[in-house]
């Protein structure tokens, strides 16, 4: 067991764990931010995305050990009050069904507007590889459309 | 007031104070059971809380799996009780008898609680009414309900529900109440977002692999292997010396590994030493197959319908077509691993999680664990899908035992793998489809199918509008365990039919369309025997959705359409695949939908449910198959049981519904079964190929 300093959304915390825990639930279990999803363990899925500087990530193969100074940023705190244009987006379009995906999707979608502000959807279908098992794409599609009119990236 | 035949109901209607004053609306129906729905789909119930602060609380009496109930079904009560629907709180209802059955399947939701949820709301607004003409000293017939008030127009008063809550609760239960004219309706048929929208897109805990609590333990289990093996022994030598294990348990024939996290519980149970024996047989797909083969070149037992003399029309002297069809056995693979929460001690049962049959879940802990029903509580939180895999409350039955063993509260989460191997499997099946032609005409249609379990027979279209038909079926026996998939039996069937409702119109040389509406006007005109569809119905959707897509008019260069129309839970879908080729390569363009299922509750969740069941049913027909080995599962997670993707969905899908006042019939499962036809149509239409094995991307 090792004590793993994390920056997590602007917040320094800490956590006691195997050096090969990963950070999905580092994030789950011992953080408590279980906004984050479990949906197959092996980086196929994405219901566990997270920011690491920015950048998607999945975070169920990816060992807390690695984290190192790199700033994590998860569904909590994309935004302070939830209205990051992404999120705006993903409500306005009712985008959900299940909504178990649906964090993960978000936090996908994020990273590219920020890499990508105007996205085709030629770029949607190559960034958007997250599974959604209720089939919401359409209305995910739409929704990153108008994110990315909005000025998609985070205030 | 709109009544829905065929059932006899008996009505117990009670209102109660609740403590601190307020009124609790409680609704309670014992119906004899719509032979449209099973058993346990028809007795309605529901809730209403006013507290004097005006604080409204509506509870949605079935599990939330994804199908839009949490919202659609307060939506109902919230309609006839005139309320804000900003202004509401919403929550799920725990197992009780007084929400009568609360099982999340067959469609049935809404279509069984429409009419018994508006009464509930009409009742508790007619008792508001009651109470503020009683306080203003005025006829209650000048009085009215208006967003959550009671307003009394010639003197311009207006009196909160939150002020009339106490008042109401006291008053006695009116027997009969008008409901409101649907011209009238300001929620219903509206689009309304999900109510936990905010809650998802901000990542709040809401499903049951976020429940932690004081003293909680995560378990993982070692399942069998393979079907037909059992647990010989096991040894937790290296178990044992890793972080955070607090106990290791044989649970029947698993070994449940508890520890203080997740992945703690995960690499203990990876690290125990599992011996296990031949119990049963070791089945393989293979074999399956092959004998799935063998059974359809011999007359089936079970013939569910026999019009005409279908053998004297396929006789030599007639053009006859002769084709099979197979599908594969699939997964659920709902995007929530299963788990579930329970804490069993000192002989009471808090249970906690995601199931769809939260009734029959109860009487299954009860009976393994001696436990009196009424000292098991079970709470069910949103759900990450469904799909049919929680018809089955194994994993609560196994969290309970765990608990109770482990004398904690447990967690169990199981791993994809854990998932995707310890599934109610949809079983595969294989159809053949014979047709004769005389003449340019459709002479005799005969299907015969063969699943594994047991026999899915069907006389649905195009039985009724043709003289000689016959449909056999028939199972064949397995240890794999089968269940129920997102529209049981419909969801292939309506492949191989529709499929094969194409390759008769190509011998025929007529359109698919034409052909079909002429079916529907001969099942009209001249019905062969008992028909259980509505022919006009059916032309409703098939001429709505040839508008929709353009079907006949010159198409854009590359682009193909392939058609397919189907019935199912009393809602009748016809649907359009556009496919595009692009660079060489086809690619579902866009899909059109037209769907014909009375009332319209939530235009938005009601869409939405019609584009994901297209996309699943896309997916399912190109990528998707489970198969066995020796009674073990080959595919275990998502790098080779696969969905599609983004890159591979269509960039739209269009939906309209028939405009109807009739009662909302099924939503979440009808546009499933027709898709799959409509895109091996469409691809048949660009490439000339036919697509009868699923999944396509092996042919």
């Amino acid at each position: 067991m090792t004590t793993f300093k994390l920056s997590v959304n602007n917040k320094e915390m800490s956590a006691e764990a195997d050096a090969d825990t990963p950070l999905l639930w580092i994030l789950r279990d011992h953080l408590n931010l279980v906004g984050t999803k479990y949906g197959c363990g092996v980086a196929q899925c994405g219901a566990c995305t997270v920011h690491i500087n920015g950048k998607a990530i999945r975070s169920c193969l990816y060992p807390v050990s690695a984290v190192g100074n790199n700033k994590i940023v998860t569904i909590e705190g994309l935004s302070v009050n939830g209205d990051h244009p992404v999120q705006q987006a993903w409500e306005e379009f009712d985008v959900a069904q299940c909504g178990y995906c649906q964090s993960g999707q978000i936090m996908a979608a994020a990273a590219l507007l920020k890499r990508n502000p105007k996205p085709t959807d030629t770029d949607i279908d190559a960034a958007m590889t997250n599974i959604c098992r209720c089939g919401t794409h359409v209305r995910m599609r739409k929704a990153i459309h108008a994110a990315a009119g909005k000025g998609g990236t985070a205030k | 007031m709109s009544t829905i035949p065929s059932i006899s109901r008996r009505n117990f209607l009670k209102v109660s104070a609740i403590a601190g004053g307020g009124m609790l609306v409680g609704f309670s129906m014992i119906d004899k059971a719509d032979p449209a729905l099973t058993a346990d789909e028809f007795t309605p119930n529901a809730y209403i809380k006013i507290t004097p602060n005006g604080t409204i609380t509506l509870m949605a009496p079935n599990p939330e799996i994804g199908q839009g109930v949490k919202t659609s079904l307060p939506m109902i009560i919230a309609e006839e009780l005139c309320v804000d629907w900003q202004k509401i709180n919403v929550e799920i209802a725990a197992l009780d008898a007084k929400y009568g059955n609360q099982v999340a399947g067959g469609s049935g939701s809404v279509r069984g609680r429409f009419e018994p949820l508006r009464k509930v709301g009409a009742t508790a607004k007619t008792m508001l009414v009651t109470a503020a003409a009683q306080t203003l000293n005025v006829p209650a017939e000048e009085c009215h309900a208006e967003n959550g008030s009671v307003i009394h127009k010639a003197s311009g008063r207006k009196l909160s529900y939150g002020s009339l809550a106490s008042k109401a609760a006291t008053l006695p239960v009116p027997s009969d109440v008008k409901l409101k004219d649907p011209k009238d309706f300001k929620i219903i048929g509206t689009r309304v977002k999900d109510i936990d929208v905010k809650k998802i897109i901000t990542g709040k805990p809401l499903f049951g692999i976020d429940t932690r609590r004081e003293g909680m333990l995560f378990a993982v289990v070692a399942r069998s292997p393979a079907y037909g093996k059992k647990l010989k022994s096991f040894d937790d030598t290296e178990t044992r010396k890793l972080t955070g294990i607090k106990q290791v348990l044989q649970i029947k024939n698993s070994v449940a590994v508890l520890a203080t996290s997740t992945w703690a519980a995960k690499k203990g149970r990876d690290a125990l030493s599992l011996e296990w024996e031949d119990a049963g047989k070791l089945e393989s797909t293979a074999d399956h197959d092959a004998a799935f083969l063998k059974m359809l070149s011999k007359k089936a037992p079970d013939t569910s319908r026999n019009d005409g003399d279908v053998e004297a029309a396929m006789t030599a002297s007639h053009q006859v077509l002769d084709v099979t069809y197979t599908t594969p056995v699939v997964s659920h693979a709902q995007m929530e691993p299963l788990n579930f929460f329970a804490d069993v001690r000192n002989g009471k049962a808090e249970l906690f999680g995601p199931t769809q049959v939260p009734g029959s879940l109860r009487s299954q802990v009860a009976k393994e664990l001696n436990i009196a029903p009424e000292n098991i509580s079970i709470g069910l939180p949103r759900q990450g899908g469904g799909f049919g895999r929680k018809l089955m409350p194994d994993n609560g039955v196994e969290a309970a035992l765990i608990s109770a063993a482990a004398k904690c509260p447990v967690q169990v989460q199981w791993t994809r793998e854990d998932d995707m191997q310890n599934d109610f499997y949809r079983p595969s099946a294989a159809f053949r489809y014979r047709a004769s032609f005389e003449n340019g005409n459709l002479l005799a249609w005969h299907q015969s199918s063969v699943w594994l379990n047991r026999g899915n027979n069907s006389d649905t279209y195009p039985a009724g509008a043709l003289q000689n038909f016959r449909a056999e079926s028939q199972g064949l026996t397995t240890n794999i365990p089968m269940g129920y998939w997102r529209a049981p039996g419909h969801n292939v069937l309506g492949f191989a039919a529709e499929s094969f409702m194409d390759e008769v119109c190509h011998e025929l040389k007529k359109d698919p369309v034409a052909f079909r509406l002429e079916l529907m006007e001969k099942a009209k005109q001249q019905p062969v025997g008992k028909i259980s569809y509505d022919p006009d119905k059916f032309k409703s959707v098939i001429e709505l959705v040839a508008a929709m897509s353009n079907w006949g008019k010159k198409q854009a260069p590359g682009t193909f359409l392939g058609f397919s129309t189907w019935f199912s839970f009393n809602t009748y879908i016809a649907e359009v695949v556009e496919l595009k080729i692009i660079s060489g390569k086809p690619r579902v363009h866009k899909v059109y939908c037209a769907v014909n299922c009375g009332k319209v509750v939530n235009l938005s969740g009601a869409e939405n449910q019609i584009q994901g069941a297209i996309i699943d049913g896309i997916g399912h027909a190109m990528l998707t198959k489970i198969t066995f080995d020796k009674g073990a599962v080959v595919e275990t997670n998502f790098g080779n049981y696969r969905f599609l993707r983004m890159k591979e969905t269509p960039l739209d899908v269009v939906v309209k519904f028939v405009p109807s006042e009739a009662p909302p019939t099924g939503l979440g499962e009808p546009a499933l079964p027709p898709v799959a036809a409509a895109l091996a149509n469409a691809l048949f239409a660009a490439t000339g190929k036919r697509f009868r094995k699923m999944p396509f991307d092996e042919a």
